[in-house]
């Protein structure tokens, strides 16, 4: 006897849909984009932990400006660079509630380096999410301070050459220095087994602020096809072979 | 209870901002203006009132930290001086872009560049004019005493809630460093984060189910709302100029003769009238308390009584300019002011009104 | 031996046919489709719906929440 599919969809086998602290606006990113999963692990974490009440987000200056349309939360749009100063205010004000900060790599490694490091050192109770992508997506493509030896962005047109744009920079290896982090791991959301990861390790990250335990930090390696100009396919296995080698995964601290 | 001191104005700031119930200060140090933080630490207000006291890594930093802070409805401030108040611009932009209440103390230093850290009214133009990018502008409160600089720190509050806009004292050295005898007012309570989320229904204290999410953001891409956005702003700016000028005249009912002075020149200015009067010159002085929204009706008002007005600065001509567009031609405005942390003294000011009015 | 057996149900108006669900499944069942939604896209659908585990896989990368999954048990036909 044959299983009809239509036998399957009921709501008894429900097994994954999406989560309700999404909202029904459609996302503005572009196809395959990382930031939509990203954004969608964020709210499926503050669900599962029921802390919607408790969580304000602070969103930056990138791609990634309009997040505040699509979580359930109360969210604060900072300046360029400017999130972890922000999200320090609402902590400092605001201890008890859940903080997090979503930022990019031009956001957080270029304009907002110090900004990044002080909070990182003083050990703010909050989550920093990194996604670094090496490129700036909003303006269209131009090169990042995460940006590859020899990859192409529209402000590097034959490639990065660090003699003359310097080297790519690891943040997130440099916040791993600092006392003030607890946690700092960078993860990927290319394929299942990596958004797993990463899930758990944004739980983590949110359990942390809990205990008290100072700044957890997370990068998420990731792709950005229109800026890299492949398909998100291509994106994947791209980043795969070219940004993991620089950017490598795993936790980097953890105390 | 109220309690009589004899305190720097930048004492008085910090005192004046525990006992009203200042939820947060972030800042960072530049002279002249130092003591504010220095004082705040030393008294630890976050062990009495719960007050947060936090050094940040820059004016930038400071300023955002405050954005934070302010979106949760929470009243935040932080003091700085002129270069670093530039570096604050961007962040008041956003603040007054988003509609936030907060209060920004700037001590005056002479500019341009890293300049002095003697005196000076030189920011003048850049507080009145919103300082960043785009249509906005502060509450600009300019104190003349140790007394109003404490006093200033409530007003500078209330207002900015008023209109949901970020308010700026402004100060300079003289007044800042000075010492004066200061009543200061009993201790407030802070309110609850219950209060806020009562009160400020826009602030953001965590989404509950009872509400939409609160967002605090400036940035809004379509072109027609963002034109609305701008007349609502705006029209708060018209509405400040009705309720909340504020100004005090000192001889002004038979004066020919008008100096318009604020802050620390107002204090000398007083003495000039006193001279000019013992010289049998009907002289008056206007202080506008508040910059922004400036008394330009009161202005406009003395215009048809006097002869001639002079705008005493300790800038190149920035007030002038206000003062002349208030009058706009009714009768002659001139200027004059010292620059790069020189004071002028009284009787400067006497002589600069004989030449522009009563010589040749 | 009990068999699993699973469905997904796309939301064909918000996908944007990027492809990363037809890359993400262990089993071969989605495909873009030729047609495409308002937007222009080439939604996905399963092609080969006797295959789908439910294992989610493609619900978790698809960076626009627009799969819904469902699993069943079934008894192996002796």
């Amino acid at each position: 006897m044959a299983l009809e599919v239509k036998d399957i969809i009921k709501p008894e086998n429900l097994v994954y849909a999406k989560t309700k602290l999404l909202t029904e606006r459609m996302l503005h990113y572009c196809p395959g984009c990382t930031h939509g999963v990203v954004n969608k692990l964020i709210a499926e974490v503050i669900d599962e932990l029921n802390i919607q009440e408790d969580t304000i987000g602070v969103t930056p200056v990138g791609c990634s400006v309009l997040l505040y349309n699509y979580i359930e939360i109360d969210w604060h749009e900072a300046a360029h660079g400017r999130a972890p100063a922000v999200g320090t205010g609402i902590k400092r004000l605001r201890p008890e509630k859940y903080v997090f900060t979503y930022q990019g790599d031009g956001d957080l490694a270029a304009i907002g380096t110090a900004e990044t490091i002080h909070a990182c050192n003083r050990g703010e109770n909050m989550l920093m999410v990194f996604i670094n992508n090496g490129i700036y997506g909003m303006t269209g493509g131009q090169m990042a301070p995460t940006t590859l030896e020899g990859m192409k962005a529209s402000t590097c047109p034959f490639g990065r050459d660090v003699e003359h744009d310097g080297n790519p920079l690891n943040m997130t290896s440099i916040v791993a220095t600092l006392p003030g982090t607890c946690y700092v791991t960078r993860q990927a959301a290319h394929t299942a087994p990596a958004v797993r990861k990463l899930k758990k390790a944004l739980r983590k990250a949110f359990e942390n602020q809990k205990d008290k335990k100072g700044t957890s930090f997370i990068e998420v390696v990731a792709t950005c096809s229109s800026g890299w100009k492949m398909n998100p396919v291509q994106s994947n296995k791209w980043m795969e072979a070219n940004m993991f080698p620089i950017y490598p995964l795993g936790d980097i601290k953890d105390v | 209870m109220s309690e009589l001191r004899l305190m720097k104005g930048n004492e008085a700031i910090a005192e004046a901002a525990i006992r009203y119930g200042v939820d947060g200060y972030f800042g960072y140090p530049i002279t002249p203006q130092s003591e504010v933080m220095e004082t705040l630490m030393d008294l630890r207000p976050w062990e009495s009132t719960g007050m947060v006291v936090l050094q940040a890594e820059s004016e930038i930093a400071s300023i955002n930290m405050m954005y934070g802070g302010a979106g949760c409805g929470k009243k935040v401030m932080t003091s700085s001086s002129s270069p670093g108040i530039s570096l604050m611009q961007e962040g008041l932009s956003y603040l007054a872009g988003a509609e936030l209440p907060c209060v920004v103390v700037n001590v005056v230093r002479g500019g341009p560049g890293l300049g002095t850290i003697q005196p000076a009214q030189s920011d003048y133009a850049q507080a009145v004019n919103g300082g960043g990018h785009g249509d906005y502008n502060l509450i600009v409160l300019a104190p003349s005493s140790v007394q109003e600089m404490a006093d200033f720190v409530e007003l500078a509050f209330e207002l900015a809630f008023k209109y949901r806009n970020p308010a700026m004292i402004l100060s300079d050295g003289m007044i800042g460093q000075m010492m004066e005898k200061v009543e200061l007012k009993p201790q407030k309570t802070r309110m609850s984060n219950e209060e806020i989320a009562e009160k400020y229904p826009w602030a953001t204290t965590g989404k509950p189910s009872s509400r939409e999410r609160n967002i605090i953001t400036s940035v809004e891409l379509d072109p027609y709302a963002f034109e609305r956005f701008n007349n609502k702003v705006q029209a708060k700016y018209k509405q400040m100029h009705k309720e909340d000028v504020r100004f005090e005249q000192f001889q002004c009912e038979d004066a020919e003769y008008l100096l318009v002075a604020y802050g620390s020149s107002a204090r000398i200015c007083q003495k000039s009238v006193q001279l000019l009067r013992e010289k049998g010159i009907k002289a008056g002085l206007l202080r506008p308390i508040t910059l922004f929204p400036f008394p330009g009706v009161e202005l406009e008002k003395l215009a048809g009584q006097v002869k001639g007005m002079l705008a005493v600065e300790l800038s190149a001509g920035q007030l002038v300019r206000d003062v002349r567009l208030a009058v706009n031609g009714k009768v002659p405005v001139e200027h004059f002011g010292r620059m790069g942390g020189v004071i002028h003294s009284p009787e400067e000011v006497v002589e600069a009104l004989e030449k522009n009015f009563l010589k040749g | 031996m009990a068999k699993v057996r699973g469905a997904i149900v796309v939301d064909t108006v918000t996908c944007k046919g990027c492809s990363l669900c037809v890359e993400s499944c262990p089993t071969d069942v989605i495909r873009l489709a030729a047609e495409v939604n308002a937007k222009g896209y080439n939604y996905a659908y399963m092609e080969n719906p006797e295959a789908c585990i439910g294992c989610a896989n493609c619900a978790m990368v698809c960076p626009d929440s627009c799969i819904t999954v469902y699993k069943v048990k079934v008894a192996e036909a002796v």
